[in-house]
């Protein structure tokens, strides 16, 4: 399961740096143009919510995982 | 129906500071700000920066009540809130610290000379010695504390020495550095907290920002306070 769970979040994230990819060829889908806009500074944002995300899930793991001990104990 | 309630209940502060976290990366990068001569775009390290050092006071605060509480009940709960509130707190301020290196070397530092020779000048900085004075006193309160073995000393005199460390954030983080000529701002009160100089724009992602990393910290000391309560009970069981 929990590695199911795992992979698959691997891959939503291949994904999307495949369609970004995608989309970087093609040229001018409206989601490349606003990550291009601004001097990219979309991309940076997209780099450090990503980042913020992934320890929010981790944390909120960690805390499933406390909750799981103290019902054990 | 009434789990589904028990979650919410648990949970709200906890999306709240997922939601209000995001909001400041997005918003806090996004957010037009004035341009300030040698600031430029790093204003928006008010976000971050000053935001650990507001979680900081926070935690600690929380820290201080926990040791007064301990002391007035003798219940050792309390003494694990407090301990567990002081370090997160400091793992909080030296982040503040470490930000502050980085921002400091490209807005105070002399272009014309390099860091390293400029360094002298900068590390004379009331408030960065203010503040590594005050996060020394927290580490001195942690080497204290697990020094001492027995169950109950160790809770009153460790509660004690976190009122006296509390003490003494006052004149070391806000007197002392407001007495002395400094680059750091703040010389004439709380700028980050004062209605003139932030500009509306950016008190709108400020405060989310504040109650976002303080929320973090909390909800981080809330998960070293469980483990550390469930190891005392598998140790007393």
């Amino acid at each position: 399961m929990k590695i199911i769970k795992s992979s698959l979040s691997l891959l939503v994230v291949l994904l999307f740096a495949a369609v970004a990819q995608a989309q970087n060829v093609a040229g001018e889908s409206s989601f490349g143009q606003t990550m291009r806009s601004n001097g990219r500074i979309y991309v940076v944002i997209a780099v450090m919510t990503t980042i913020l995300v992934g320890l929010f899930l981790y944390l909120i793991r960690l805390d499933k995982k406390v909750s799981k001990l103290e019902k054990e104990a | 129906m009434t789990r589904k309630k028990n979650m919410i209940s648990r949970w709200w502060w906890k999306i709240l500071c997922i939601v209000l976290l995001l909001f400041t990366f997005i918003k806090g990068l996004l957010v037009k700000i004035p341009n300030l001569p040698a600031l430029e775009e790093t204003s928006r390290n008010l976000f971050f920066h000053v935001a650990m050092w507001m979680a900081m006071m926070s935690l600690f605060t929380v820290s201080l009540v926990n040791a007064i509480r301990y002391l007035r009940t003798f219940n050792l709960k309390y003494d694990i809130y407090a301990r567990q509130y002081a370090v997160v707190g400091i793992v909080f301020g030296m982040l503040g610290y470490a930000t502050g290196a980085i921002w400091m070397s490209y807005t105070w530092a002399d272009p014309n000379n390099p860091l390293f020779q400029s360094f002298g000048a900068l590390a004379r900085e009331p408030k960065l010695i203010g503040a590594a004075i005050a996060l020394l006193i927290y580490f001195a309160y942690l080497v204290l504390r697990d020094s001492i073995h027995d169950m109950d000393k160790r809770a009153r005199i460790s509660a004690v020495y976190n009122i006296f460390a509390y003490a003494m954030l006052f004149p070391s983080i806000w007197i002392v550095p407001r007495l002395l000529p400094s680059l750091h701002p703040g010389q004439e009160g709380n700028p980050a907290m004062n209605f003139n100089d932030v500009s509306p724009e950016m008190r709108l992602v400020e405060l989310p920002a504040f109650i976002g990393w303080t929320l973090l910290g909390v909800w981080i000391t809330t998960l070293k306070i469980r483990m550390s309560l469930w190891k005392e009970k598998r140790l007393t069981a």
